[in-house]
């Protein structure tokens, strides 16, 4: 035995991972500056796996960060300009206290400043890295954006913000990638298919914000400074991408024409221009002026490994993506006033349908009420007064629902007034066994081009119309509930037979011997068998995942159940009213 | 006792305290001895306290002698008017001293000019006092007061005082001691509170229990969605409702809100909204964005490894048990006649009979093929052990009965055989000189005799266990007790017992001969050890990793042992490989109480309190390069668990792979 003694803590993972206080005080930071170089930079805090060694036998509740993440951060030229900044606070309060208002100005002129483009570059090295990282800055850049221009933030910051999700909004709509759409409490999900990219951002309901006091906007702010920059690359790229010029320029429109025709200014050129471009209802001017034929026809080739029934999956996947993306392509549309114009005409313009609404609304309306081309009026009122014919008067949710659904939806359950359908989330996708709701079912059996919603519906309408015909129903309904009752008893006797010891001697049954059941039975109690010689950690480790499994299976069965006893409940009830209505 | 209202016995004594006491008597330095003709002393008086309950003995610990000091002191005439015990030096200038020192001097203390205040002048000789005593009539009621060194006569109250303190009466005469007691802490609320503690904080707390209790209410049974309901988005922005979603008829809002923050399944309440012009705008937005912000800047990170693995891999690919046949798998015959449980049973080497004994006071001989019961030998006492002999050419059965083990000749079978037997048995010579023994070897005779006892081995203690060596000639009992001839080893032949083991090494549970080389295993609590018979030595010590070991087998091989406990595990110890278990199994639910190893075949089997028995498949190879194969075969039912206690007792047949089990609910069971 020999050597130097080996002291404790100074190898091994104590070495790895830095106290948060010791990183603040080797950056030479206050916590709050060190908190805004974290949020820029990217750098988090690390759960070491054993506490205890890190934290040099001590338990003590501490946050650590990575060694190396820190002596990265020392090296970043964002620190010195932190570091200038103090000293130009400190200055500052100097020359204010002395009256020397010379100095003053002189320092408001050099007020040091930072740019993040360089951080931008270094997190984000590759495009695709900053589009995968691209729905927390959106959904933040849209909550800012529908900031009220008073307190909470800088101006420049949400109109900043207000700007560059425009923007993207537009470029979504130029590339028609949007894909899903969701109303949720919350707000409204979109996803877009970006480069192969899907991005999921949420946009709050056209409301005023009650602000929450126990929020600290500070670091909101912090959080935004950095995401309006990435997407400010991220847009630019975009438009870049697709020919189109950046800052956007709306097609075909000169300059001059974009001023309202009545006499006076609307607003000043600049904001007119923002509105306009926010209104979403025109397209944007390219580059090079794109055409049908410019776009190559892309040879396929098929990819390594892939069967034929694959390449076919992915094929008819095309096709309908394709499909859906000219979803509204051809139809005119009018946004009533009480509709939220935004989101809709979003929606609308990025299948590529024609959207307008009153000239009272909003800037950018393009055709009239009246124009006799609108194939569907979007209403959110009970009931409307003055119709026209020729167009689908429809609830908003029908948009929503036929862009999920990838198709144009029977117009029947949308009319103004009417009760809605359920409106089901595109993000869910339900795995074998898992619960269903047969609206659901409806709608996978719509998209394969069957038609057995309208069937129903007929017959309820049969229904409707003779009441003999509904008393036939019920009692058609019982007599199949008998029989099902009866065939179930049956099977119940049968089973009941194979399990039953023969006591006694009677002659004349012979009892059928299930062979597939009995081979059932034996390979049950040998997987029994199995698992009573599993080692106890796998046994534990086993017994977890089944529980699992059997949770996942009767909380399906529960949703069921209920979805039964909700279904009965409503069948009587319509019965009811139908009588009370009858008598 | 006067003291009885708790208030006011502290009040009497600190006030009674204040008096000075004084004595009568010339010599000051006396003891306090009660001048008071006709009045008890003062014995008496603290005897009378001493009945006081302890508890007041407690409280007041100085109380007892500061009445007895109270009974000889004088009362004041205004006693409640001095409130403090300083304002006694007003009747002399040396303070709260004892009065002895100054018991040489003339006077006591000095008055303010510096000048010494004398004692009144006390010329009274015996025959003045004796005078005094005889005439003055206030004689009784004179006392001297120590401090002053007066003579003071008492006044009648002061009297009255004294008289019912004497009596353990209050001095105070207005005070009534059974006052109507005022229940403080009864069960009726009062407007004003009793105490003015403040609230305790858990009264601020809610209750964790009945939040439980309304959870389980059943209209709260409200967590899942509605049936419309759907899951989350998987999009890292965050989850999706439909505002269709959920029926108000199910309100799940209750239960949502009694629910923790943290506890939630979803972090919103699904809602359904007619039209969307009636969604609300969602308050917890710009909440969820900072939620959001801290996430990724603030909380720390650790990479976990998720466990992705398939259910079915993790069970053990196992032969199947069609490919380890045979074994026992159905039940064949069922052995009735007992009618208390059946706690032991043995099979004869040819495989034909069955012994088993019982708590009915029974031995009873069965044939194994036909079930039926050939023959019953009543005992006294409950049957704890049966072995037959393991060697062929000898009809011998020992049964464990209380004290004694018998040595039965069943007369079952060939004629010859039992003849034989009984030849031999016969055939014994009294050596010369008689030896001493542990027990005493008595030759069956009359009724007995008849029945089929041969021998009667009679231990002093009770014998729980008997078993035989292989050869048939040796065979070893085991006695309920803590000493060290708790294990007894018995020559038939020669009718010879000897106890093999000066120290105890705790309780023994069971023994065992080792089937082909001379080791003998004694399994105790938690430990089995090997002794080598001929080197009289202890050769290994295994470890059993059990609470209480109940049974053991050995395999036929002599290298393995399995060992039963009754914290139901069962534990296979390859001795050649470690003296520590190379299985443990927890096949069973409750505790083992029998394990069999089969002769032939490589099975072995457990009985155990849950009513199973499982036979298990235990292969060991002839190279030791290779471990035993173990794999459990069959779980045999047949038995009811009766009072907690199911099979009793397991065996196999000698020659077949048959099973026998014998259980609590007095029967005995074939599976074949």
């Amino acid at each position: 035995m020999g050597g130097l003694e080996k002291k404790k803590y100074e190898r091994g993972s104590a070495t790895n991972y830095i106290t948060r206080n010791k990183a603040r005080k080797k950056l030479q930071l206050s916590l709050a500056d060190f908190r805004r170089l974290c949020i820029l930079k990217g750098i988090y805090p690390h759960e070491p796996k054993h506490k205890k060694k890190v934290n040099k036998g001590s338990t003590a509740a501490r946050t650590f960060y990575l060694l190396k993440d820190i002596k990265f951060l020392l090296h970043e030229p964002i620190v010195n300009k932190f570091r200038e900044y103090k000293v130009f606070v400190r200055k500052l309060r100097k020359a204010y206290g002395k009256s020397e208002w010379n100095t003053v100005e002189r320092l408001k002129d050099n007020k040091p400043g930072y740019k993040l483009d360089h951080i931008i570059k270094e997190r984000y090295p590759t495009f695709i890295d900053a589009l995968r990282d691209l729905d927390d800055a959106l959904s933040m850049c849209f909550l800012f954006s529908t900031f009220p221009r008073t307190g909470k933030c800088h101006v420049q910051t949400i109109q900043l913000c207000r700007r560059l999700t425009v923007e993207f909004l537009n470029y979504v709509i130029a590339s028609r990638s949007l894909r899903k759409v969701f109303l949720s409490i919350k707000g409204i999900y979109y996803q877009a298919e970006v480069l192969g990219q899907p991005i999921t951002w949420i946009a709050p309901y056209a409301f005023a914000h009650d602000h929450p006091t126990d929020v600290d906007y500070r670091v909101m702010a912090t959080f935004t400074e950095f995401y309006t920059t990435l997407l400010g690359f991220v847009n630019f790229r975009l438009y870049q991408s697709l020919n189109l010029h950046y800052p956007p320029k709306i097609e075909g429109q000169a300059e001059a024409q974009l001023k309202p025709e009545e006499g006076e200014a609307y607003a000043m050129d600049s904001e007119s221009y923002m509105e306009k471009l926010s209104a979403l209802s025109s397209s944007l001017a390219r580059v090079v002026a794109s055409s049908q034929e410019d776009e190559v026809q892309v040879d396929e080739f098929p990819v390594d490994g892939e069967s034929a029934e694959q390449e076919e999956v992915r094929k008819t996947e095309q096709e309908a993506l394709e499909t859906q993306k000219k979803l509204f392509e051809g139809l005119r549309f009018f946004l009533n006033r009480e509709v939220p114009r935004e989101p809709l005409a979003f929606i609308i313009r990025c299948f590529g349908g024609e959207v307008s609404w009153d000239k009272s609304v909003c800037i950018g309306a393009t055709y009239d009420v009246t124009d006799l081309t609108i194939t569907h009026q979007i209403v959110d009122r009970p009931s409307l007064a003055k119709q026209v014919i020729g167009r689908y008067y429809l609830q908003p949710q029908w948009v929503f629902d036929s862009v999920n659904a990838k198709m144009c939806l029977p117009v029947a359950d949308y009319f103004p007034g009417m009760l809605l359908p359920p409106h089901l989330s595109p993000f869910v996708s339900e795995k074998d066994g898992d619960y269903i709701p047969p609206e659901k079912l409806k709608l996978l059996a719509l998209q394969r081009g069957e038609n057995p919603g309208e069937e129903s519906e007929e017959e309820e309408e049969e229904d409707g119309n003779d009441d003999d015909e509904e008393d036939d129903e019920g009692s058609e309904g019982e007599d199949s509930e008998k029989e099902d009752e009866g065939k179930l008893r049956k099977l119940e006797e049968q089973r009941s037979q194979g399990k039953k010891l023969p006591v006694k001697v009677s002659a004349g049954t012979v009892r059928l011997e299930d062979k597939q059941r009995i081979a059932q039975e034996e390979k049950n109690e040998e997987k029994r068998l199995a698992i009573m010689m599993m080692k106890k950690r796998e046994k534990y480790l086993y017994q977890k995942i089944m529980f699992g499994k059997k949770r996942k299976v009767r909380e399906a069965t529960k949703l069921t159940e209920k979805r039964k006893a909700h279904d009965a409940a409503m069948k009587s009830e319509k019965k009811k009213t139908k009588k009370a209505r009858r008598a | 006792m006067g003291f009885r209202g708790r208030p006011w016995g502290v009040l009497c004594c600190d006030a009674f305290s204040f008096f000075p006491f004084t004595s009568e008597s010339d010599d000051l330095t006396d003891s306090e001895e009660s001048v008071f003709s006709g009045l008890e002393d003062s014995g008496s008086d603290s005897s009378r306290d001493g009945q006081e309950s302890d508890v007041e003995e407690k409280l007041k610990g100085s109380l007892l002698s500061k009445k007895a000091q109270v009974s000889q002191g004088r009362p004041r005439e205004e006693e409640y008017e001095e409130d403090s015990s300083d304002e006694e030096d007003i009747r002399n200038t040396v303070g709260n001293i004892p009065m002895e020192w100054y018991q040489d001097y003339p006077h006591v203390g000095y008055d303010l000019d510096g000048k010494k205040i004398f004692k009144p002048i006390r010329t009274k000789d015996e025959l003045d006092k004796f005078l005094d005593k005889m005439e003055s009539p206030d004689y009784w009621r004179t006392v001297q007061d120590k401090q002053t060194g007066t003579d003071v006569r008492l006044t009648d109250e002061q009297v009255e005082l004294v008289h019912r303190l004497q009596k353990g009466q209050f001095g105070d005469l207005r005070l009534n001691p059974y006052e109507p007691a005022v229940d403080f802490f009864s069960s009726e609320v009062m407007i004003h509170p009793v105490t003015n503690r403040p609230a305790d904080k858990r009264s601020f707390i809610p209750s964790l229990i009945e939040k439980e209790k309304v959870r389980a209410c059943p209209g709260a049974d409200l967590t899942e969605l509605g049936p419309l309901g759907q899951g989350d988005s998987r999009a890292r922005a965050g989850a999706g409702q439909s505002w269709q979603d959920g029926n108000p008829s199910w309100e799940p809002k209750l239960a949502w809100e009694q629910q923790e923050a943290a506890e939630r399944k979803l972090n919103f309440l699904p809602q359904q909204y007619r039209c969307l012009r009636a969604v609300p705008a969602y308050a917890r937005f710009i909440h969820e964005r900072f939620e959001r912000c801290l996430d990724l800047y603030l909380c720390p990170r650790q990479r976990k490894m998720r466990v992705n693995v398939d259910p079915e891999d993790l069970i053990p690919n196992l032969p199947k048990p069609r490919d380890l046949q045979p074994f026992p798998t159905t039940q064949a015959l069922v052995y009735r006649g007992h009618t208390g449980l059946v706690r032991c049973l043995s099979v004869s080497p040819s495989g034909q009979w069955l012994v088993s004994g019982s708590d009915d006071g029974t031995v009873r001989f069965w044939e194994v093929s036909s079930a039926r019961c050939m023959k019953t030998i009543p005992v006294e006492g409950v049957v704890k052990s049966v072995a037959w002999n393991p060697n062929p050419t000898i009809c011998l059965v020992a049964v464990a009965v209380e004290q004694s083990v018998l040595l039965v000749n069943p007369g079952l079978g060939d004629k010859l055989l039992a003849g034989a037997t009984d030849q031999l048995l016969d055939s014994y010579v009294q050596p010369e000189e008689e030896r001493q023994q542990p027990v005493t070897w008595a030759v069956a005779t009359g009724v007995e005799h008849s029945c089929g006892v041969r021998l009667m081995i009679q231990h002093g203690k009770p014998v729980k266990q008997v078993t035989w060596h292989a050869k048939g000639d040796y065979l070893a009992s085991v006695l309920l007790d803590n000493s060290n001839t708790q294990v007894l080893i018995h020559q038939a032949s020669k009718r010879w017992s000897q106890s093999p083991f000066r120290r105890s090494k705790g309780q023994v549970q069971s023994v065992l001969f080792h089937p082909l080389r001379p080791f003998f295993f004694v399994a105790t609590q938690r430990y089995v050890r090997v002794y080598n018979l001929l080197k009289q030595e202890l050769s290994k010590k295994l470890l059993t990793n059990c609470k209480w070991v109940s049974s053991m087998a050995i395999h036929p091989a002599g290298d393995n042992l399995i060992c039963g406990s009754y914290d139901s595990k069962l534990a296979w110890f390859d001795m050649d490989l470690s003296v520590k278990p190379y299985r443990v199994l927890r096949h069973h639910k409750k505790a083992l109480r029998a394990v069999a190893f089969h002769r032939h075949y490589p099975l072995f089997a457990s009985a155990s309190d849950d009513g199973s028995v499982i036979v298990c498949h235990g292969t060991v190879y002839n190279d030791l390069l290779q471990n035993p194969l173990i794999v459990p075969v069959k779980v045999l039912k047949g038995h009811v668990p009766t009072r907690d206690l199911g099979v009793l007792d397991v065996l196999f047949h000698p020659s077949q792979p048959w099973l026998f089990s014998s259980g609590a609910d007095a029967t005995i069971r074939l599976f074949t």
